[in-house]
């Protein structure tokens, strides 16, 4: 069963078709590697998925909802988080509140009077410590180092408690330490039964991680398969190497 | 020993606008030029409530905050649809459109002429007369404003004012809906301000529309700019610098003329060197 899927999803932006017709399921509970050129509409897919970009046509079936139109503040009551590519931390607040955006009140007059309540504190404190942040709490997300915003994006995004989330892109620039970290977290959700959509460009971490590849190119699907079926067809190589 | 006294009561009563203003732009990033608006529409209910319907100065405070709050709802709905510059340049239409109701509905706010005689609270028998007194009225309602807005500023909401005014696209991933949270901010930035301006128009026992022009609210911008954005102690500094650099030139000798013009040419002087030393303000937590 998907958790996340699109049928004949388009997205044109000023004529370009980002997405054409995709038509690609994502299985409830598995890991699955987007992966393609540069380009290729992956990231356009995750912003068309998490609302941030409204669709120029198609649906995308979530939580066996067959939706046209997608607000971002709704996917969390679909059940999905997401991180970003370029890591969109709330610069100026604490680490800590940082991570607390993602467990607090959503309704606002609710929100006025809730303050920091133990036990999401300690839930924090738990979640940052395993990602080696804990220390650096009430330190401004800007001063922290590229690493480590990346850690605290990821760890941010799971402390919503989705069932599935869009990773886009969270092993990029990072040293070997903190790809073991970020692995490693992506493992422990794999093994409570999340799902998974991860964009990465790393061959290696895809065979590590994932279930499944779904191959795109020009905002098609041009493969999909077991990630070592799939790093060897030849259209995907031929896509990725031009040859 | 009274001016002191007078200054301090100037010094309440902008402090309580300078945190409503910035709950608005310190906060959540809204730079907002109508809080003149609200200040004279509170103003002006409480004068016209006490001299017309004597009503007292509670009540009339209360009505005032009532009927900018409601403003602030259409206000706030109209200013939605706008970002940035243009949000500003918005706003800025909203405090000159009250203004020149103020100014042109003479039948009730008695145009350039103003309201005269309007009475000093009372509690009961005890009535605010004495200046020593309504200062004690003023800083109580200050100390109010200031607890409320520390209150907002480390809740749940302030957080995520916060991360409105840095990325609104990350609060509505994480399921929060930044139109409610800037509509709820506005209302209650208002309805602080109307409490201020309720609170002016009983001191002086006289208002007239000149206090509510566009300038008040680029004066305003000043305080919580030079202060320190984002930080309510860095407001109430920056209340304590602009309100009382005039009275320090009383002192210099200079002809009152001439002071008057310092004083500004001191304020645009401050606010530039600020801006190359320290843009987010002295006690500032956040760059515009």
């Amino acid at each position: 069963m998907s958790a996340l899927a699109t049928d004949c999803l388009c997205k044109n932006f000023l004529g370009v078709q980002a997405l054409r017709e995709l038509s690609i399921e994502f299985a409830e509970g598995q890991c699955t590697g987007l992966i393609g050129p540069n380009g290729s509409g992956k990231s356009t897919l995750l912003h068309v998925a998490s609302g941030l970009v409204p669709m120029s046509d198609g649906a995308i079936i979530l939580s066996k909802q067959r939706l046209h139109c997608i607000k971002p503040h709704q996917i969390l009551k679909y059940g999905m988080s997401r991180t970003f590519q370029d890591g969109r931390l709330i610069g100026q607040m604490s680490v800590l509140d940082n991570l607390l955006l993602a467990m607090a009140e959503r309704k606002p007059f609710r929100a006025l009077f809730q303050f920091r309540k133990n036990e999401d504190l300690a839930r924090a404190e738990e979640m940052l410590r395993r990602v080696s942040l804990w220390d650096k709490k009430d330190v401004l997300a800007n001063g922290l180092s590229y690493g480590q915003r990346k850690l605290l994006e990821i760890t941010r995004a799971m402390a919503t408690g989705a069932d599935t989330y869009l990773l886009d892109e969270p092993f990029s620039g990072l040293f070997p330490e903190a790809i073991e970290i970020i692995a490693g977290l992506i493992e422990d959700m794999k093994k409570k039964g999340k799902t998974i959509v991860l964009i990465e460009h790393s061959m290696d971490l895809i065979t590590r991680l994932c279930d499944h590849v779904i191959v795109m190119d020009a905002g098609k699907l041009l493969a999909q398969g077991k990630p070592q079926e799939v790093l060897h067809n030849a259209d995907v190589l031929e896509a990725y190497l031009g040859k | 020993m009274d001016y002191l006294i007078n200054l301090s009561i100037l010094f309440s009563i902008y402090g309580i606008l300078a945190i409503s203003l910035n709950l608005l732009i310190g906060y959540t990033g809204l730079v907002s030029l109508a809080q003149a608006a609200f200040y004279g529409i509170g103003a002006y209910a409480a004068a016209l409530l006490m001299t017309k319907a004597h009503m007292g100065f509670f009540p009339a405070m209360l009505c005032g905050m009532g009927l900018s709050a409601c403003a602030a709802l259409v206000i706030g709905m109209v200013l939605s649809k706008f970002r940035g510059d243009y949000y500003m340049i918005a706003s800025a239409g909203c405090t000159m459109i009250v203004y020149n109701v103020l100014m042109s509905w003479r039948e009730v706010t008695n145009g350039a002429i103003g309201i005269f005689g309007v009475p000093r609270p009372a509690i009961g028998d005890f009535v605010f007369t004495s200046n020593l007194a309504f200062l004690g009225l003023a800083a109580a309602f200050l100390v109010l404003v200031m607890l409320a807005a520390h209150l907002i500023a480390s809740s749940s909401f302030g957080r995520v004012l916060k991360t409105i005014r840095e990325d609104e696209d990350v609060a509505r991933i994480f399921g929060y809906r930044p139109l409610h949270y800037k509509m709820l901010i506005f209302v209650i930035s208002a309805m602080m301000a109307s409490m201020a301006g309720s609170l002016f128009a009983v001191y002086l026992m006289f208002i007239d529309p000149s206090t509510f022009k566009l300038v008040e609210n680029v004066f305003l911008l000043a305080i919580i700019i030079l202060g320190g954005l984002a930080d309510n102690r860095g407001a109430l500094l920056g209340t304590l610098i602009l309100i009382g650099l005039p009275e320090l030139l009383r002192f210099t000798g200079f002809p009152t003329e001439i002071a008057a013009q310092m004083q500004k040419v001191i304020y645009g002087l401050l606010l530039i060197v600020l801006m190359f030393l320290r843009p987010q303000g002295i006690l500032g937590k956040f760059r515009i």
